[in-house]
């Protein structure tokens, strides 16, 4: 029952993917979509792993729950492990490839390996792999531009934390331009 | 066109609240509920309200009894051990006939249980939550838009009827965040609350506010025409309904089994199946005529909960068991999906078939 637009981004607690999965809604509400954001909350917040069900949709959303997603951003082994077998047939997953060294198993999806988490430490941009895949989410979905997602991520940083925009979008950047 | 804002569950409805002009709040942490207090001691003081974070649940719920008793309108939020402990409380606001919205982001029981969502507190709710003959009115959002609708009306309904109103949630609902059109504001109560204990300034006779009547005589005409009272009330009753007109199962839930619900329906329209879904907005009053006005048509109902079945009970009353009820059910923080709705769906319309 699921369609492209059903992301689940997922990682150790502390890696940022229920932020990562607050600038793709809000992007998504911007263009004038129907959106979800559903966290994992609870136990695994405090220092186990983390996920989201990020939800953009064309028409109004009845479960923000995912149960096969068609995209998954794997940010740890563990994550990528857990959810591999529930992504979608020819849906696909994107792997941080700087910390998971496993290979996706499956034959009848679509897999994307990104060292985000290298590619942000290299631009000195160490802590925000989160953005770098965002970038990469955003050209995948390739339903809004880099200006909607700038300022989707000006909306979800605090008015008092703006100076760390400019660095959250460089690592959007990152990623909007990885092959 | 007013611009939507993104925000959980949990923060809608306390936004909500404060537009409502709810300037006292009082609470004690729990999961998942945690954010609609964490809302209000941030935004309390900056507009001259009160927010109290209490020594207990018991603390609390008096505090806002206090408080509704001088007039103005409280709120308190739990989750569903914090709200077994706020019974009494509830009990005694009943008694005095005291406004009061009380929130519960109910999670999986009994006992300490988790805190994953569930729905398991329905009982409790829809009976009266405490002692003593009383009800509660009992609204059920779906979405972050109606946690922040509902708790704006649940001030104007209790006010109204001078009864406590609660938001039933759960914790998926408080966690998701949703676009929200926030823009509306409450309507501050108009009804003047000449029972308040204001101070009489000398100028007109005390009011008493008291649940204790030693007198049984009393005591009964007290409990009649409170009655009568919410025999009126159950004229709130009301639901959203989708799909119901030639439904041949028709789906009961409400809450984020709603949700879940309305996409297995979507689903089983595709094969061909005629289902539909009639989902309670109050739960307390349930909308008993409007199930079984729709059990004159439908073939067969499925009631989707997170409980071992409670809303089931409510519904089988409504349609006097004229047609059969599945249940179609999960418990203790687990959520059921759409494909098990559905199955639950193909399984009833082939019932009905054979």
């Amino acid at each position: 029952m699921s369609t492209a637009n059903e992301i689940v981004i997922a990682g150790f607690g502390g890696q940022g993917v229920l932020f990562a999965g607050k600038i793709l809604v809000y992007a998504g509400l911007l263009a004038g979509k129907e959106v979800s954001w559903l966290p994992s909350y609870g136990p695994e917040m405090r220092g186990g792993t983390a996920n989201i069900n990020v939800i953009i949709s064309d028409t109004p959303i009845g479960s923000p729950i995912i149960t096969n997603p068609g995209m998954l951003v794997a940010m740890n082994q563990p994550s990528l492990e857990k959810f591999e077998n529930d992504v979608q047939k020819n849906g696909l997953i994107i792997v941080d490839s700087s910390l998971i060294s496993l290979k996706v198993k499956r034959t009848d999806i679509k897999t994307c390996y990104i060292p985000a988490t290298k590619l942000a430490e290299d631009a000195e941009l160490k802590g925000l792999a989160n953005m770098v895949m965002v970038g990469k989410i955003a050209k995948e979905l390739g339903i809004f531009d880099l200006d909607i997602v700038k300022k989707a991520a000006s909306k979800s940083i605090p008015a008092r934390k703006q100076d760390l925009l400019a660095p959250n979008i460089k690592a959007i950047e990152i990623g909007l331009a990885y092959c | 066109m007013t611009e939507k804002v993104l925000m959980k569950g949990n923060e809608a409805l306390a936004e909500a609240a404060l537009r409502a002009g709810c300037r006292h709040f009082f609470g004690y942490p729990i999961t998942p509920q945690t954010e609609v207090a964490a809302y209000m001691a941030k935004r309390m003081p900056k507009i001259s309200g009160t927010y109290l974070q209490a020594e207990s649940e018991i603390a609390a719920i008096n505090m806002v009894l206090g408080a509704s008793a001088a007039g103005v309108r409280a709120m308190t939020s739990s989750s569903s051990p914090g709200i077994s402990l706020k019974s009494e409380g509830l009990s005694y606001l009943a008694g005095c006939d005291l406004p009061a919205v009380v929130v519960n982001i109910q999670r999986g029981g009994p006992g300490l249980g988790g805190i994953r969502p569930s729905q398991s507190d329905y009982f409790q709710a829809t009976r009266s939550g405490g002692h003593g003959d009383f009800h509660l009115i009992v609204l059920a959002p779906d979405t972050v838009q109606e946690m922040f609708d509902l708790t704006i009306e649940a001030f104007e309904l209790a006010d109204q009827y001078r009864m406590t109103a609660m938001i039933l949630g759960d914790g998926m609902l408080g966690q998701v965040m949703e676009p929200v059109d926030i823009s509306r504001e409450g309507t501050v109560s108009t009804v003047a609350k000449q029972w308040a204990l204001t101070g009489t300034k000398g100028t007109r006779k005390k009011n008493i506010i008291n649940s204790l009547y030693l007198n049984e005589e009393e005591l009964e005409m007290l409990n009649f025409k409170r009655f009568e009272k919410y025999a009126e009330v159950e004229k709130i009753a009301r639901t959203e309904e989708y799909f119901i007109d030639d439904a041949d199962v028709i789906v009961v839930a409400y809450g984020i089994c709603a949700r879940i619900a309305k996409n297995a329906i979507d689903e089983a329209r595709k094969k061909g199946i005629k289902a539909g879904l009639i989902r309670p907005v109050t739960l307390w009053p349930f909308p008993k005529l409007q199930l079984k006005a729709a059990a004159a048509k439908a073939k067969a109902f499925i009631v989707v909960e997170m409980s071992m079945g409670q809303m089931i009970e409510d519904v089988e009353l409504s349609i006097r068991c004229s047609r059969p009820v599945d249940l179609c059910n999960r418990t203790g923080g687990m959520v059921p999906t759409p494909d098990e709705v559905l199955a639950a769906i193909e399984k009833a319309a082939r019932a009905e078939r054979s």
